[in-house]
């Protein structure tokens, strides 16, 4: 099956000041996948999104949205497009109802309010005020009013930023059903988590480049990072030898354990058992974690992602 | 346009529950109407013509004060940006401002006259499509210029400043108060700029003197000039987002929706008869007085 593209990102760049905010952005993401941008604060992930979705202009670069140019297509390019913007509210005063009436009617192709309300969990609250909503109800309503034009292209940005782990996994999970409908969704967000649970491909940006672009999987696979082996034995062991063991290249003691960072796990595991045996020593526990996006993001920043 | 009818519709529900709206553009005016014409009105309904023609001109120059911080409210709660993702336009969203401003007005207008009709004896409701021309061009005019400082400022503390300053020279100096007849020369000098002032003297003259549409031709042409400069000039300015700030030449290019009140202004000072009219329509709260001397 070839799969179209219907985002396309060429080397944009853009600055604010002395600040150069974008350095060469590139990217594409196809029709039906959810691709994440992943970076700190301030890596430029909004500003990216921002350019795409038209709200600011690019110095430089090329955008193309299902083959629509965000900035010279006008109404044609709103019809595919749905948004949940960062920093956005609506009048307090506003009734959840009336704003998908509202949002609704500017659009020629559009998704009745009921069905909007049922799917987003916001029925009881459709004569709520805005002003009135809980933050994840207020989310909830920020994605259904992303969906009203039944858009082919959604941008997500930060949509979880804020909620509680409860509230989150809610979203998450509208946002997977949406998946379903063959919708292509650009998500940005500083959640390791929700970058692994959701996305098909993420892009890691930091300081206005993408930095490294792939399926978390792939990521992890391509990464150097390491893989940490969590170690509990019988008899203490004291002589170092745990760091000579093939493919171990740092060990550490955290309590009764041992953590081992392995770049060649099978073969340190092969190693540790013949060593236990040699020292007559025996293995209680052990635990293999694979490197998580975090690793991979400390590994090629040196940096933390933190909220 | 349907946006707009759409926005527009959906903005008056919201004025409807805002308690502040509710204060400024109805329980105010009408609570001026009372206190002024309480205090001066008192012969008999003589004097109300040229009352009620001050309070509507008040309640018609409000639209300045309100849209100005409404919208700068919506831009920096982030409100606007949302529809900027929308097919709904600058201009769009500004006629909406205009129009529910527009169908807010009305009723306040309406009351107005009941109060000063049954309470405070108005002989006349003067040339009634006069004063609807007036009211509607007046409010338009007035809520565009306040549309445009929206767009000029960046933050609402110099929105408040600035329409603040300006209000109140169109509160004082344009005769809404203290009457045209009464200025000092210099003052008045200046006044014949103000779009504020031949929205007065427009008032008086539908009410007082029953002057027809035709017969207020140049100060309606001038109001609409105005709206139509203004509203441009507050589209082309426009901001959705409240980071993005007006540029500095920005304040410039809205002065210039002043242009048809100089035009204006300067044909009034050389052959006009504002002054004249001024005078008059003053003199008619009076007239009964002279009237009983004479029978002396």
């Amino acid at each position: 099956m070839i799969s179209t593209t219907n985002i396309e990102v060429e080397n944009l760049t853009k600055r604010y000041g002395d600040v150069e905010a974008l350095r060469g952005v590139s990217f594409s993401v196809n029709e039906g996948e959810i691709f994440g941008l992943l970076g700190p604060n301030g890596a430029g992930k909004t500003s990216t999104v921002e350019i795409i979705e038209g709200l600011r202009t690019p110095d430089g670069g090329k955008v193309r949205v299902c083959g629509l140019d965000p900035q010279r297509s006008g109404d044609d390019f709103k019809f595919v497009i749905g948004a949940a913007l960062q920093s956005t509210a609506l009048p307090d005063k506003m009734r959840v109802r009336e704003a998908l009436d509202l949002f609704g009617s500017f659009y020629p192709r559009r998704r009745g309010t009921a069905e909007l309300l049922k799917r987003f969990g916001l029925e009881e609250k459709k004569n709520a005020f805005y002003s009135h909503l809980s933050g994840g109800q207020k989310q909830r309503l920020a994605l259904a009013m992303a969906l009203v034009n039944d858009p082919r292209v959604i941008f997500l940005d930060e949509p979880t930023s804020g909620l509680d782990p409860q509230v989150r996994h809610e979203i998450y999970a509208v946002i997977q059903e949406l998946k379903k409908e063959n919708k292509t969704i650009l998500i940005t967000t500083h959640y390791i988590e929700e970058a692994e649970h959701l996305c098909d491909r993420v892009a890691i940006v930091d300081h206005g480049k993408v930095i490294a672009l792939g399926s978390p999987r792939e990521l992890k696979e391509r990464s150097g990072a390491v893989t940490r082996i969590t170690v509990r034995m019988a008899k203490p062991e004291t002589n170092g030898a745990l760091s000579t063991l093939e493919g171990v290249t740092e060990c550490r003691t955290e309590a009764d354990d041992y953590l081992l960072y392995s770049t060649r796990v099978p073969r340190t595991i092969v190693a540790l058992v013949k060593h236990l045996e040699e020292q007559h020593n025996e293995l209680i526990s052990l635990e293999i974690s694979a490197p998580s996006l975090e690793d991979i993001f400390l590994e090629l920043t040196g940096r933390r992602l933190r909220d | 346009m349907k946006n707009t009818w759409a926005l527009t519709a959906i903005r008056m529900r919201l004025a409807i529950r805002n308690r502040a709206f509710l204060f400024f553009s109805l329980i105010m005016p009408v609570a001026f109407l009372f206190f002024y014409m309480g205090i001066f009105g008192r012969n008999g309904g003589r004097a109300a013509p040229y009352l009620l023609s001050d309070v509507l001109a008040l309640t018609v120059m409000g639209s300045f004060w309100g849209l100005s911080v409404q919208l700068v409210t919506f831009r920096e709660q982030g409100i606007l940006r949302r529809f900027r993702v929308t097919p709904v336009t600058s201009s769009g969203m500004l006629a909406s401002s205009l129009l529910s401003n527009y169908f807010m007005t009305l009723p306040t207008i309406v009351i107005e006259f009941a109060l000063a009709r049954w309470i405070f004896h108005l002989p006349s409701y003067g040339n009634v499509l006069s004063v609807l021309f007036m009211v509607t061009l007046g409010t338009i005019c007035f809520a565009s210029l306040g549309l445009i400082v929206a767009s000029v400022t960046n933050t609402m503390h110099e929105t408040q400043i600035i329409a603040q300053i300006i209000w109140f020279v169109f509160l004082f100096i344009s005769g809404a108060t203290f009457p045209f007849a009464m200025l000092p020369g210099s003052v008045q000098a200046i006044a014949v700029f103000l779009p504020a002032t031949y929205l007065v003297s427009g008032l008086q003259q539908s009410l007082i003197d029953h002057t027809s549409v035709l017969g207020l031709g140049t100060y309606m042409a001038s109001l609409i000039g105005c709206a139509l400069i203004a509203f441009l000039i507050a589209a082309q300015l426009f901001r959705w987002d409240p980071e993005t700030k007006a540029p500095r030449r920005a304040k410039l290019w809205a002065a210039s929706a002043i242009i048809p009140f100089l035009l204006l202004g300067a044909w009034e000072t050389y052959y006009g008869n504002l002054r004249s009219h001024a005078l008059k329509d003053l003199q008619s709260i009076r007239e009964p007085y002279s009237l009983q001397r004479m029978d002396h």
